[in-house]
C-alpha cells in the first residue's frame, strides 16, 4: 500500500436486510474507486456472513419505514407488527421493490465484495457467543478480534460503524 | 467509437459504478468505455470515481432518461 492511497474500515454491527445494505454498498464502491477495504463483522452483523442468507427486516419501532403504496406512502403501526407473519410480508415486499428498481440483492453485493478483494473479518468473540464456525460461512473471511480491527483502523483514512 | 460499451441501464446504485470498474479491466490503457445508465446519481457518481480513480470522464450527455458516459481509461 502506497503512502498516498486512502483506505477505508467499516464495523458492521447489524444484520436486517435494510441495515445490511450501507456497509456493502460503501465497501464495494470504495473497493471499486480503489480504496483497500476492510470491514469487521460482529454481533448482528456477523451472519451476513453466512452461506445461506435469508434476511428479513422489521416495521416495529421503525416509523420511518414508508413504502410507496397506491400512489402514497404507506407505514405499518407498531401494533401491527406483532401479527404473525408481517415481518416475512414486509421483508418480501421490499425485496420485491429493491427488484424492480434495480438494486442490488445483498448476496450481489456480497460477492462483488469479496470479488474485489475487500478483506473480511469475522469476529471471534461473536462466533463463539452465537456458535457459529467458519464452516457455515462463505469462503474467504478471517477470524480476528478487537484488536485485530484497531490496527487496521490505525492505518485507514476513513472508519466506519454501521 | 469506444473500445467497450456498458450497459447499465434500469440498475441502480451502486452498480452503475461498480460494473464500470469491472468492465474497465478489459479495456486497454487510455482506451475509452461508454456506459448507459438510467440512474439519475450516475452523474455526480461518474465525476467522483473518475477523480477517485484518475480516469478521465471526456463527457457525458442525457437524452430521453438515458445517461451517456465516456470514460478514457488512465495509462
Amino acid at each position: 500500500m502506497s503512502s498516498e492511497e486512502k483506505s477505508m474500515s467499516i464495523i458492521v454491527t447489524k444484520g436486517s436486510l435494510d441495515w445490511a445494505y450501507p456497509p456493502f454498498i460503501l465497501a464495494t464502491t470504495a473497493a471499486a474507486m480503489g480504496l483497500p477495504v476492510t470491514m469487521f463483522f460482529t454481533f448482528y452483523g456477523l451472519p451476513l456472513l453466512l452461506k445461506d442468507l435469508n434476511l428479513q427486516l422489521t416495521a416495529a419501532g421503525n416509523p420511518a419505514m414508508k413504502m410507496p403504496m397506491m400512489g402514497g406512502h404507506m407505514g405499518l403501526p407498531n401494533i401491527l407488527t406483532a401479527v404473525p407473519g408481517i415481518d416475512a410480508a414486509c421483508s418480501k415486499m421490499m425485496k420485491n421493490l429493491m427488484n424492480k428498481k434495480g438494486v442490488a440483492s445483498i448476496e450481489e453485493l456480497r460477492e462483488l465484495a469479496v470479488e474485489a478483494e475487500v478483506r473480511l473479518i469475522a469476529c471471534q468473540m461473536t462466533m463463539d457467543l452465537f456458535e457459529y464456525s467458519l464452516d457455515d460461512m462463505i469462503e474467504g473471511p478471517e477470524l480476528g478480534g478487537a484488536a485485530t480491527y484497531i490496527e487496521v483502523a490505525t492505518q485507514a483514512d476513513i472508519n466506519l460503524f454501521i | 467509437m469506444a473500445d467497450k460499451t456498458l450497459d447499465a441501464k434500469g440498475l441502480n446504485c451502486p452498480l452503475p459504478i461498480l460494473k464500470a470498474r469491472k468492465a474497465l479491466k478489459d479495456v486497454p490503457d487510455s482506451g475509452t468505455l461508454e456506459i448507459l445508465a438510467t440512474d439519475p446519481g450516475s452523474v455526480a457518481d461518474f465525476e467522483a470515481f473518475c477523480r477517485q480513480t484518475g480516469n478521465e470522464l471526456m463527457e457525458h450527455s442525457e437524452d430521453g432518461g438515458t445517461y451517456r458516459f465516456l470514460i478514457r481509461k488512465s495509462a
